[in-house]
């Protein structure tokens, strides 16, 4: 079947406009009789259910942690960008719009990205109007920085932090509707299942991670805001509790899965220590601002970094990119740090690392104004690895950070479930094969403050959404399905844990599905998932039960389903014969080992369809067109 | 690694749920490495646990970066344990010495009842946000941003107040489980701000009666919950809370 985007035509700088335009509208008077279930309280989620509760919905928002305020967005370090051009650099809309097609490599949808550029403005203006405290310069206006992918200073940040206080921004913007009553808010939920009445997404069945008790909620239309699925590579730089099974089960009910094989590893994150460790930690991009990225040019190169002389470093992304320097998109810098320690010139444990040098930025601006800009994340690097990187260079290699893929959705985010919409990282809709750094937080924001209040009005005002009772039979048998999976877990009581199950796959995710991908090692993958999938369900070892505070059990759930998803990507990864952004199957570079993308084949988004746990996904196809920005071989030299 | 690997003993509360009463439960800590972060080590005897047939010791952690605030451990009586300016998940096994003995608790305090284990319930720090934590403007109200000049000094004074996690920390340090930090610190960061100015007292006063609604305690004046702040929040927002509580109380 060849999917619809749903873009709107016409000149792309009138098209959200028009689209809007187009669009029906909610009565005021009619929005409060209408109730929309969101699930997250990230960027996205958050932002969604306070600027829908604003307009007069009811909304029921659910999260898994005990506040919403914790959601892994609060996690972001860098920044947000935005086409502001306060630093008179020659940014504009069409600019970022431009470095973000570009920099997902020609993978995304056009109209998609045009709105985001736009709305971009206005997201900046919302965090200051709650109170986000952004970085300023002494005369009292914002301060930006630059981040990889672009040659203009755009990104707006606060310290380290910039996630958490955009995060909050959206938090206290939420808690002043729930205040007002107009939005519902139900912490440690999580949801197992999607529930759809006469083909429409109607409502969700959570269980209640307190009392172990299952729930059933109904709705006029649902938003999923469930964020990405990094762990099921076990180790990254995600929050522990982050996992794809709310999209999967909403899947598994018939929307439609999009190019789950990009998937973004970050190149500064912090090396692993030992078999012990539980998750990684990131150095924010904007590190790569004012640090210089080094290997030494001799191989097993046994010295400390301070005795390395200057004319023995080799700066490969200033050598190789002249141009962009240290600030490559995040696909290339990664690759290249694999490049290099695969070549033997590694430095530190295990030779899986790279050094990321302050010492000429302490030099130019001076220890106290580096510390200003980045002194969290240094102190978070001394916590972690007991160095001190003001002294000596950090040691950094790359992880899994972000995953393009997602649900699909059309243009007005709504997947292929009508009443489903998906927004944030968990859909799929606007990075293309690789995120530009600063886009997430933007891309989060931009989707709850500003398309989801607007395309989900359109659907609720088309009609044909009739009453329901969560005591249909379409809730019972979604309840009773919820409670069988959970009893059929806990009753197997075998041997393995539910994260020895998770390394397992980690392990094979990383080494074949990582970050440089073949055919053999993909078709192993798809052989091996299965047998692991079928073991944990003969030989997972849960305690507890059903009704009780149970951490095993809830991460069993999480783990089974990325024992499903897992195959996905990998077929996804092996079906794409190409190299774009985030994915490079090592059968297609060019002689200097870029990325090689066939345009011919596979200008296209790949939507898949559950056929069954174990059976071949339906293939769907929406091609990629683009008017605006030419096709060419990314370039950074 | 293994030549510097520590053996440990643990003292952990258990509590099946928040209606039963609890105890300290032993376990030893064997071969743990001085890389891994208190978290991991945990995890360690979890795993241990699971192979035994045993109940997993219940504990909140989320992020394990130090930003989420949902870890919540009091180590050897300290909350997030003694390195300063650090959260659970930040602390790392290489601050312990082989052969010590651990206690690990839950935050104690009666507005944050424990659930299982170590794992709290919080919703009394929502709710006080939910009172007044917030500027009053709705999505789409906003001029640009640059409409509106903020001295750098004011904004990074700001900022420090908004680097609050939430996680608790403050509550758990005070012997009056006293909430002043955590509420001084959303209400200094928005009444610096020029944006949050018009409902300063207000929100001040509203925070302040939901704080008392929930059962946190007065302030006692003894500073033990900057000391234990991961993030460092000064008690100076304490102050600039009391003047705008006062404000908001006369104007009212």
């Amino acid at each position: 079947m060849i999917l619809d985007g749903k873009c709107p035509t016409g000149p792309i700088e009138k098209s959200w406009d028009s689209h809007r335009f187009h669009l029906k509208l909610v009565n005021p008077a009619n929005k409060r009789k209408f109730t929309v279930i969101v699930v997250g309280t990230g960027l996205a989620g958050a932002s969604a259910a306070a600027s829908l509760a604003e307009l007069g919905y009811q909304v029921l928002n659910f999260c898994s942690s005990d506040s919403p305020r914790r959601a892994h967005s609060i996690a972001a370090q860098g920044g947000i960008n935005a086409a502001k051009n306060y630093p008179n650099d020659g940014d504009s809309v069409y600019r970022l719009f431009y470095d973000t097609v570009k920099g997902g490599d020609f993978r995304a949808r056009e109209a998609n990205v045009y709105r985001l550029a736009q709305v971009s403005q206005s997201i900046i203006d919302t965090c200051v109007a709650q109170g986000v405290p952004f970085a300023r310069e002494y005369g009292g206006m914002l301060d930006n920085r630059s981040f990889g992918g672009a040659q203009v200073s755009r990104t707006f940040y606060a310290r380290g932090q910039t996630g958490q206080q955009l995060l909050l921004g959206a938090y206290s913007a939420l808690m002043r509707q729930v205040k007002k009553g107009n939005v519902k808010l139900f912490t440690r939920r999580e949801m197992l299942d999607l529930v759809l009445v006469e083909g429409r997404a109607r409502g969700i069945i959570v269980r209640d991670l307190v009392n172990g008790k299952i729930e059933k909620f109904s709705a006029d239309a649902v938003c999923l805001a469930t964020g990405g699925y990094g762990n099921v590579f076990y180790l990254s730089t995600n929050a522990m509790n982050c996992n794809v099974t709310a999209s999967w089960r909403a899947h598994k009910k018939g929307a439609f899965f999009a190019n789950p094989c990009y998937t973004q590893i970050h190149p500064t994150c912090i090396p692993v220590s030992g078999d012990h460790q539980s998750k990684l930690t990131l150095m924010s991009e904007s590190l790569r601002n004012d640090g210089r990225v080094w290997v030494p040019r001799q191989k097993d190169d046994k010295r400390a970094a301070n005795e390395i002389p200057e004319s023995e470093r080799n700066y490969y992304l200033e050598e190789t990119y002249p141009s962009f320097g240290n600030l490559v998109p995040r696909d290339i810098a990664s690759r290249a740090a694999k490049k290099w320690c695969d070549d033997g010139f590694g430095v530190g444990p295990g030779k899986l690392g790279v050094y990321l040098d302050f010492k000429d930025a302490i030099g130019r601006l001076g220890e106290d104004s580096v510390k200003a800009k980045y002194g969290n994340l240094f102190q978070m690097y001394d916590k972690i690895t007991g160095e001190n990187p003001y002294k000596t260079p950090m040691r950094i290699f790359p992880a899994v950070h972000y995953t393009m893929g997602g649900l699909w959705v059309d243009y007005n985010l709504q997947s292929s479930i009508p009443g489903l919409f998906v927004l944030g990282e968990a859909n799929f809709s606007d990075h293309g094969a690789n995120r530009l750094g600063a886009s997430a937080l933007m891309q989060g924001l931009a989707d709850g403050y500003f398309v989801i209040p607007y395309t989900l009005g359109g659907y609720l005002a088309s009609g044909g959404i009739n009453p329901v009772s969560t005591e249909s039979p379409e809730f019972k048998d979604a309840e009773k399905s919820v409670v069988e999976l959970t009893e059929k877990m806990l009753s197997i009581q075998g041997k393995r844990t539910v994260d020895d199950f998770h390394k397992t796959l980690g392990h094979l995710m990383w080494d074949h599905v990582g970050m440089a991908r073949n055919k053999a090692g993909l078709e192993k993958v798809i052989k091996e998932i299965p047998a692991l999938r079928e073991e944990f369900w003969q030989n997972v070892k849960i305690s507890g039960g059903k009704a009780e505070f149970n951490q095993t059990l809830e991460k069993a759930g999480r783990v089974a389903d990325f024992l499903e998803f897992g195959e996905l990507m990998a077929h996804d990864a092996l079906d794409r014969e190409e190299s774009c952004g985030g994915h490079f199957r090592e059968e297609h570079q060019t002689e200097d080992g870029e990325a090689e993308r066939d345009d011919e084949k596979f200008c296209h988004v790949s939507a898949w369809e559950f056929q069954g746990v174990g059976n071949k996904h339906a293939f769907h196809k929406e091609p990629l067109t683009f008017d605006n920005v030419k096709l060419v071989t990314r370039s950074y030299k | 690694m293994s030549d510097q690997a520590m053996n440990l003993t643990l003292k952990v509360w258990r509590q099946p749920d928040s209606k039963s009463s609890g105890e300290f439960v032993t376990y030893p800590a064997k071969n743990i490495s001085p890389d891994m972060s208190f978290l991991e080590m945990i995890d360690m005897v979890n795993e241990g646990l699971l192979q035994d047939g045993k109940d997993p010791i219940a504990f909140d952690h989320d992020c394990r970066e130090g930003i989420c605030g949902m870890c919540s451990m009091v180590i050897n009586g300290i909350p997030h344990g003694k390195d300063k300016g650090t959260t659970t998940c930040q602390l790392h096994m290489r601050r312990f010495h082989d052969g010590e003995i651990i206690v690990v608790e839950p935050w104690r305090a009666s507005a944050f009842p424990v659930l299982k284990d170590l794992v709290v319930d919080r919703s009394s720090f929502d709710r006080i946000i939910e009172a007044g934590g917030y500027i009053s403007v709705n999505t789409g109200n906003a001029q640009d941003a640059n409409a509106l000049p903020i001295a750098k000094t004011k904004a990074d004074e700001a900022f420090d107040a908004a680097a609050c996690i939430g996680c608790g920390a403050c509550v758990a340090a005070c012997k009056n489980a006293s909430a002043m930090l955590f509420v001084a610190a959303k209400v200094s960061q928005l009444s610096l701000l020029p944006q949050g100015k018009p409902e300063a007292g207000m929100r001040a006063v509203n925070m302040v009666e939901q704080m008392d609604r929930e059962g946190f305690g007065n302030c006692t004046n003894l500073r033990e919950c900057e000391a234990a702040c991961p993030k460092e929040i000064s008690t100076r927002h304490i102050a600039r809370l009391n003047r705008e509580y006062l404000k908001g109380a006369l104007l009212s």
